[in-house]
């Protein structure tokens, strides 16, 4: 199945979008950010080492190799201005050093007055300075190092004082000075840098969901519009065609559909062509017989009756072509008949008849009255075609006097909608392979019985006298044997009346 | 209507084998039988042959069966009984319209075409009651005569018989079931387009207004009443 089952196209494909945006914007963005980061904090650190260096060569040359503690503040002082703190080490000594600032560089040109010495430099504490960054500066070298002192960013810088000899070599004075400068208006442009970064991924990111909707739904709708007209297509709708934009995949996609959906009507329309021509074919085959029967059927009783005067074997050959003609005319009849039905112009006769008298009528018609047994309730009314009724209950009944076992039975049940006559007989039943069949055209039920009784479409015309009415037939197996027709016909007056009036 | 069984019937039918068929069967249950094979001779025929009944193929070359029909009713009351091929409701309707009494479906046996013939044959029992009068509808049972107001109204025999059968009872419902089996032999499975045509052309002979019957009143769903008047 798909890895997320769970997930429409349509969500995959935004948050697919999506994350790619993400994962863009943060790294341009980030990118960027870390960039312009360097290359502020580069830039203030390299003008601050300048500075420094600037005012320490003011210095000299050193009064003494020295220098005492106020000498020492001497030497910080000159290079400390409001923006810078300094602090100068000889050996043990140090310039003087304060308490650190409760805010340093909160306004920034320089830390509170309290920490200020009067007329002197502002003041570095101590503690800020690693021991590392003492050891490097010792070791002869300037050395540099970002440190958060009190949450303010500051970037210190430790230099040695080198004393120059006559003969141009340097040696250290061991004296260090160290200076602190505020990072803060660094800090604060780089945050607005990151700031700007955050919001333009935002808005990119913003930007690119409603592209990706866009784009998804670009995409969607003709995959939706697909799906309806499949939908539809599978209904039955052999007309429907999806209209075809562009030139991308979809658009092939959509023609295709629009191909295999033309080459679908044709052939259903094709073989409803050839069906309707087979019905037709059969309805002809029928009407054309018809008049030649006619001649024979006219005939055949007159055979019949001279058969018994007529020498053998002409008397039986006459007795044969009579009964035979009579077979004839009967599937005749019955072809029309489910023609008839075909082409739908078999039309109801409806007439408000009192079912009981109906079925009475039926089996006193063909001398069934004493072989069947009857439970039919007086006083069931229901609009009924008596004539179609009739047909249905004589294949019935008679199905069942010939292959069932006595007794067979018919009862009358009712409810307000509908009427229900079950044909019952003992005899062993259907097979239950058959009767899914019973009701096909010509179904044989078994290949031994080449030729029953009966055309062969009694049942199938039986059915579509029920269903003519708008009710059913349907067959099942008793559970003590024997097969049950169960004949439903609603009692909806829809017109009690199948007179012209 | 002739006396002593055998009857005169005037076959057209354009089918040879079948007006042969038909011709040999009907001579065998003991009829006069005169064969023709159109509507124009079958005409000629029944001026000249007076026929008791006719039997009649809808489907003609020259005028049709339906036209063969209307002339014979508009020449006198000889039953007409129709032979149709298609069994086509169209037919049907349209024929006992144009004044068939009764129809049969090809192929047909002869021995049902033969109790057809009978039954619109069957000589109607004449009463010895008084002269029947129903608003001006006077119905003399005794000599086969129904008038209205004062003036003969010519009734084809299925006609005749149906208001007859109706009259007797009057106010009674008939369903057509009972009508089939009672003027027309049909038994309970008959056609019920029968009773409906036949009232339709009894009304167009002695209603007012057939639209609305006084004598001859449908009762929906149930069938036909007489009156009361």
């Amino acid at each position: 199945m798909a890895p997320w089952p769970s997930l429409g196209l349509r969500a995959r494909l935004s948050s697919a979008f999506a994350l790619l945006c993400v994962v863009t914007t943060v790294a341009v963005a980030g990118g960027i950010y870390v960039q312009a980061r360097n290359a502020i904090l580069q830039r203030t650190q390299d003008a601050a080492v300048q500075a420094m260096m600037s005012r320490l060569q003011a210095l000299y040359p050193l009064r003494s190799p020295a220098p005492d503690r106020a000498e020492l503040g001497g030497i910080a002082g000159a290079v400390s201005d409001g923006n810078v703190f300094a602090v100068a080490f000889h050996r043990g000594e140090h310039s003087p050093a304060g308490p650190p600032p409760e805010r340093p560089g909160a306004p920034v040109p320089g830390p509170p007055p309290e920490h200020r010495r009067p007329g002197g430099a502002p003041v570095l504490d101590l503690g800020v300075i690693s021991p590392q960054l003492r050891r490097t500066v010792a070791g002869g070298d300037v050395a540099w190092q970002r440190v958060v002192w009190r949450d303010a960013p500051f970037l210190i810088i430790g230099t040695p004082l080198l004393i120059t000899e006559r003969d141009r070599t340097t040696r250290s004075s061991g004296i260090e000075v160290y200076v602190a400068r505020s990072l803060l208006p660094e800090q604060r442009s780089i945050d607005g840098l990151a700031v700007r970064a955050w919001l333009t991924g935002g808005a990119a990111l913003a930007f690119a969901v409603v592209l990706a909707s866009l784009a998804t739904r670009g995409v969607l709708r003709p995959v939706r519009e697909l799906g309806r007209a499949a939908r539809l297509l599978g209904e039955g709708e052999l007309r429907t065609r999806i209209a075809v934009r562009g030139s991308d995949e979809l658009a092939d996609v959509a023609r295709t559909f629009n191909t295999t959906a033309a080459e679908l009507e044709r052939h259903v329309e094709q073989l409803r062509q050839m069906e309707a021509d087979a019905r037709r074919f059969v309805a002809d085959v029928s009407h054309e017989l018809r008049t030649p029967l006619a001649a024979l059927a006219a005939v055949a009783d007159v055979l019949d009756e001279e058969a018994a005067r007529l020498p053998e074997p002409a008397g039986r050959a006459a007795r044969l072509v009579s009964q035979e003609t009579l077979n004839l005319t009967a599937l005749v009849n019955d072809l029309i008949e489910i023609s008839r039905f075909d082409s739908g112009v078999a039309a109801l006769a409806l007439n408000e008849v009192d079912v009981a008298e109906l079925v009475h009528a039926t089996l006193r018609a063909r001398g069934w009255s004493e072989a069947v047994r009857t439970e039919l309730p007086p006083g069931v009314a229901a609009p009924l075609d008596p004539r179609r009724v009739d047909v249905i209950l004589a294949n019935l009944v008679g199905n069942a006097l010939r292959h069932g076992e006595p007794p067979v039975s018919v009862r009358l049940s009712a409810d307000p909608h509908r009427i229900a006559l079950e044909v019952s007989d003992h005899g062993p039943g259907l097979d239950e392979t058959v009767l899914p069949h019973v009701f096909d055209r010509f179904y044989k039920a078994g290949a031994a019985r080449a030729r029953s009784e009966g055309s062969g479409l009694g049942l199938a015309i039986a059915r579509e006298n029920a269903r003519l009415h708008g009710g059913d037939l349907t067959v099942t197996n008793a559970v003590d044997g024997g097969a049950v027709f169960t004949l439903r016909l609603p009692r909806r007056a829809h017109d009690p009346d199948g007179g012209p009036e | 209507m002739k006396s002593g069984g055998v009857s005169r019937v005037l076959l057209i039918e354009d089918d040879p084998a079948v007006r042969e068929g038909l011709e040999l069967a009907l001579t065998r249950h003991g009829h006069r039988v005169r064969a023709v094979d159109s509507g124009e001779q079958g005409l000629d025929r029944l001026r000249t042959d007076l026929p008791d009944v006719v039997v009649l193929d809808l489907m003609l070359p020259g005028i049709d069966g339906f036209e063969v029909c209307r002339r014979i009713r508009a020449a006198g009351e000889t039953p007409i009984i129709m032979l149709t091929a298609r069994g086509d409701d169209i037919d049907v309707v349209a024929g006992l319209e144009a004044g068939a009494d009764d129809y049969v479906v090809k192929p047909v046996q002869p021995r049902v075409l033969e109790a057809r013939i009978r039954a619109v044959l069957r000589r109607i029992g004449r009463d010895q009651a008084e002269l029947e009068r129903h608003g001006d509808l006077t119905i003399d049972r005794a000599g086969l005569v129904v008038a209205n107001r004062g003036v003969p109204v010519g009734l084809a025999p299925t006609e005749l018989r149906l208001l007859l059968e109706l009259s007797g009872t009057p106010g009674r419902v008939h369903s057509r079931q009972q009508l089939l089996e009672s003027v027309w032999e049909h038994g309970y499975f008959g056609d019920s387009r029968l009773v409906d045509a036949c009232v339709q052309r009894l009304r167009a002979k002695i209603e007012d207004d057939s639209a609305a019957p006084v004598y001859v009143q449908t009762v929906r769903g149930f069938g036909y009443r007489f009156g009361p008047v």
